[in-house]
């Protein structure tokens, strides 16, 4: 399973949720998806993407419980290294 | 392109050969039948791919997407057109008889949509073409198993297009009348008199359908069910 460090997930994150239509400079760790006016297609999209590259797989009541792009930058790092 | 060895699955694979589409041509046990699609499509300066693989199997998507994107990138388009009857009166009807139909003609269009748009959203472009039927639409006794899967499958249709429109994908069903192919060469001549073009329809009057909706000039036509039945139902 390919390892990552955070950095590099959330990197890889706000690629991704820029190309949604997010503001790049509103992407933080703390922003919520609401803020970023990401949607659940967004949400399924992004998980596919993170699955693919990381490897972990995100079902759709672990993005249930990810509020923030922080949040899911910390669920994918946890199970990449693990 | 599920189903694509013979009659309307046939004709539309030449239809979106013609148009520059690689076409990956499914078979379940008709090997001939689709080496011959493949044929005349790459005499014809086109190319394509016979898969072998019955789409009702839940494995179906592993053996038909990967070759499909080593030898042509992703796919971009996607026709559910396999279907199978098994006809009798619901009183009579075994659940064996329910249950293929179903996994055929519903249940593989499902797995089969939900594994071409992970590409198609990526690529905000994509083009899925439902084969339904006037069946789904309008009741015909003797096959409630087929009418139940087609009804599905055009509400399944209308469904996925609205949550997958804003990437630019549509997903659209063609809803066929009485078309001549194998599948309807037990129907009788009488159905022919409740026809108002007084004719079966052919293949690639159902082909030049799908050839339509997959093509750009139809990329705000979305969700919707295009009846083509020499007006049997209007």
């Amino acid at each position: 399973m390919p390892t990552a460090n955070k950095e590099q997930i959330e990197e890889r994150m706000t690629e991704a949720l820029v190309s949604f239509g997010a503001e790049k400079e509103q992407i933080k760790r703390d922003a919520t998806w609401e803020s970023l006016d990401v949607d659940s297609l967004d949400l399924v999209e992004l998980a596919q993407i993170l699955e693919e590259e990381y490897g972990v797989k995100m079902k759709e009541e672990d993005m249930k419980d990810l509020k923030t792009v922080g949040d899911a930058v910390d669920f994918v790092a946890d199970r990449a290294e693990s | 392109m599920t189903g694509a060895s013979r009659g309307i699955g046939e004709a539309i694979a030449r239809a979106l050969a013609e148009e520059g589409w690689p076409v990956g041509v499914n078979y379940r046990k008709d090997a001939e039948g689709a080496g011959r699609v493949v044929e005349g499509i790459e005499s014809d300066g086109g190319s394509a791919l016979a898969i072998q693989a019955d789409v009702s199997d839940p494995g179906a998507a592993d053996e038909l997407f990967p070759p499909l994107e080593e030898r042509f990138g992703p796919v971009l388009v996607l026709v559910n057109n396999a279907g199978v009857r098994a006809d009798g009166l619901a009183p009579q009807l075994e659940d064996d008889a329910w249950d293929r139909v179903l996994d055929t003609n519903l249940t593989a269009p499902f797995r089969l949509t939900r594994r071409a748009l992970r590409g198609m959203m990526r690529a905000r472009f994509g083009r899925i073409v439902n084969i339904a039927s006037i069946v789904g639409q309008r009741a015909n006794p003797g096959q409630a198993n087929y009418a139940a899967s087609k009804a599905g499958l055009i509400a399944f249709t209308s469904t996925v297009a609205a949550e997958v429109a804003r990437r630019s994908v549509t997903v659209n069903a063609v809803a066929p009348g009485l078309v001549e192919t194998e599948l309807t060469e037990d129907i009788g001549d009488e159905m022919l008199q409740a026809i108002p073009a007084r004719r079966a329809g052919t293949p690639e009057e159902i082909a030049a359908c799908v050839r339509f909706l997959v093509s750009e000039e139809a990329s705000y036509v979305n969700g919707t069910t295009l009846t083509v039945d020499g007006g049997m139902t209007a």
